[in-house]
């Protein structure tokens, strides 16, 4: 039912030799290719829309759940909605990621629209690799976005990966959170060729004691461009972090724009953003080391995106 | 081993920062010392190949290295510690490690400089080499990159520079302690009597020229008593 490019696809965006432990559902080339449940985690088709629906009983622990998504097939197009239903005092990891082989002359695009709605005192680590490769005339386009919702006490902790390969791409994520929740975001972004990127978070900090960390780490190569938004809205006493580093490289672009609200007096919000090319003396310094001043740049830009 | 042939360096607008320095360098330690502008670190960039001299040769064991450049140059054994240790959003202490030891060597025996210099090993290689680390400790994993690389020739661009007193203390134990167990040859910028002390050979550069070497035994004392203040002024 998988083609040997499929599992490339499927090793390149979640690490998978073989189908994983656990929950899962391995969507190819907009079919169900594999699902697999458990006592605790259940997974159900959609039946007005494409996609499914994740529901996590209250009380899971260590468990985990692939969702990931691979195309090899030129011109497909799917939109996909993933809503994740987490229960109170969770602990749970959830790996999604998409890989997009396109070897014609279509465009392909994989629109995935996931929603998290994590319960009470939850606790969720979210990862998400993005992927494209093939040497066809047609795009690469994903446009993952993401809602989370995080009840009082729960914690989500967001980290996604998108290492060329992509031409497009939107990336839009919104949160809500209520008191004492957390969410803690982390992405790595490279960007090379004509390739176009836009990232979008907006935070809303709801309830006392909310907190997010939003750090996005970014290299654009080639005559790329990026264009980052970050929105940090506290609605109460809160404490909210967005950072946005870039690397800027040959004749790329990067526009980020910070914006922060506080609606409360105790509402605590910080934006940092920095672009810059990689320092010379940091070029100079791997090279004393015997590396050559490509390998010095590509150590650079790989530990930059870790 | 090192031969420098009428090395100089001028930049822009003339300004001539070194001027026709000779030096050959066999022995195993040397250290130059002199005042803060007089060119030391020039002269350390340029044998290091991140400057290159508008006049003169180098020579690496009778190996003409004057056009190589830095990676060359690191490739045939020239390790050089910065004055300023460079900082790196992302890699950790181990990577950089990782990559002076090269592949032969290891992480593992590249933690055991770690510990050489003064730290715990197990706290530090997994630590980014970014704002959090203090510029002593910076300074401390500088020196270790180069032990790691255990190369012919060891260049540390004041390594007192940024250390406090009871580190330095240990700094010396360091250089001793390469000294015996290495084959390498050390060369070293200092202002420290106590580095001097263990030197060689020590070179006095001012003014872009060489002013005065010789063995320790012939420069020191005079050193000592008429340019005390070139000796202490980073002792503070």
């Amino acid at each position: 039912m998988i083609d040997q490019i499929q599992k490339d696809m499927l090793k390149a965006v979640a690490d998978l030799d073989s189908l994983p432990v656990g929950a899962y559902n391995i969507r190819a080339d907009g079919q169900s290719a594999a699902r697999n449940t458990t006592a605790n985690i259940d997974i159900v088709t959609k039946t007005d829309k494409p996609g499914i629906d994740i529901i996590i009983r209250p009380g899971t622990k260590k468990e985990s759940v692939h969702i990931p998504v691979v195309i090899s097939q030129s011109g497909l197009k799917e939109c996909v909605y993933n809503d994740f239903f987490v229960g109170e005092d969770c602990d749970v990891v959830i790996i999604a990621g998409c890989g997009i082989h396109n070897c014609g002359a279509g465009d392909s695009q994989h629109d995935g629209i996931h929603s998290f709605f994590v319960g009470k005192n939850s606790k969720v680590r979210y990862i998400e690799k993005h992927y494209g490769d093939g040497d066809g005339a047609g795009k690469r386009v994903m446009n993952p976005e993401s809602v989370v919702e995080l009840a009082e006490g729960a914690e989500m902790q967001m980290e996604t990966t998108q290492i060329g390969g992509v031409d497009d791409t939107l990336r839009k994520t919104t949160a809500r959170l209520a008191a004492g929740a957390k969410l803690i975001i982390r992405e790595a972004l490279l960007t090379e060729g004509d390739q176009r990127a836009d990232t979008d978070f907006t935070v809303t900090l709801d309830g006392e004691g909310a907190s997010a960390d939003v750090v996005s780490r970014t290299v654009a190569k080639g005559r790329s461009t990026q264009h980052y938004t970050s929105r940090v809205i506290g609605n109460a006493p809160c404490t909210g972090h967005t950072e946005c580093d870039s690397i800027i490289m040959d004749q790329a672009k990067v526009t980020a724009v910070p914006e922060l609200t506080a609606n409360d007096l105790d509402a605590s919000l910080i934006h940092e953003a920095a672009i810059g090319k990689i320092a010379g003396e940091q070029l100079v310094k791997l090279m004393t080391l015997g590396l050559t001043e490509q390998e010095a740049e590509e150590q650079i830009i790989s530990g930059f995106l870790r | 081993m090192l031969k420098l042939e009428h090395i100089g360096y001028e930049v822009e607008g003339n300004k001539e920062i070194l001027h026709d320095i000779n030096l050959e360098l066999n022995d195993r330690f040397v250290a130059i010392t002199g005042p803060n502008g007089g060119g030391k670190s020039t002269l350390a960039k340029i044998i290091a190949g991140i400057l290159t001299p508008t006049e003169g040769r180098i020579w690496l064991d009778g190996e003409d290295i004057t056009h190589l450049n830095i990676t060359e140059r690191a490739r045939r054994g020239i390790s050089y510690a910065f004055q300023q240790p460079v900082r790196f959003k992302g890699l950790r202490v181990r990577d950089l490690l990782g990559l002076a030891a090269g592949k032969t060597t290891g992480v593992t025996a590249a933690c055991d400089m770690l510990s050489e210099v003064g730290l715990c090993a197990r706290d530090y290689v997994d630590r980014e080499l970014n704002d959090s680390l203090s510029g002593g400790e910076m300074k401390r994993i500088e020196i270790a990159m180069v032990l790691a690389r255990g190369t012919k020739l060891s260049i540390f661009d004041e390594p007192e520079a940024g250390i406090d007193l009871w580190s330095f203390q240990n700094l010396i134990r360091v250089f001793e302690k390469m000294y015996e167990q290495t084959k390498g040859s050390i060369l070293i910028i200092s202002h420290q009597e106590r580095i001097l002390n263990i030197a060689d050979r020590i070179i006095m550069i001012a003014d872009g020229q060489v002013e005065r070497m010789g063995t320790r035994d012939e420069i020191l004392p005079a050193l000592l008593s008429s340019t005390c203040k070139v000796l202490t002024d980073k002792m503070e």
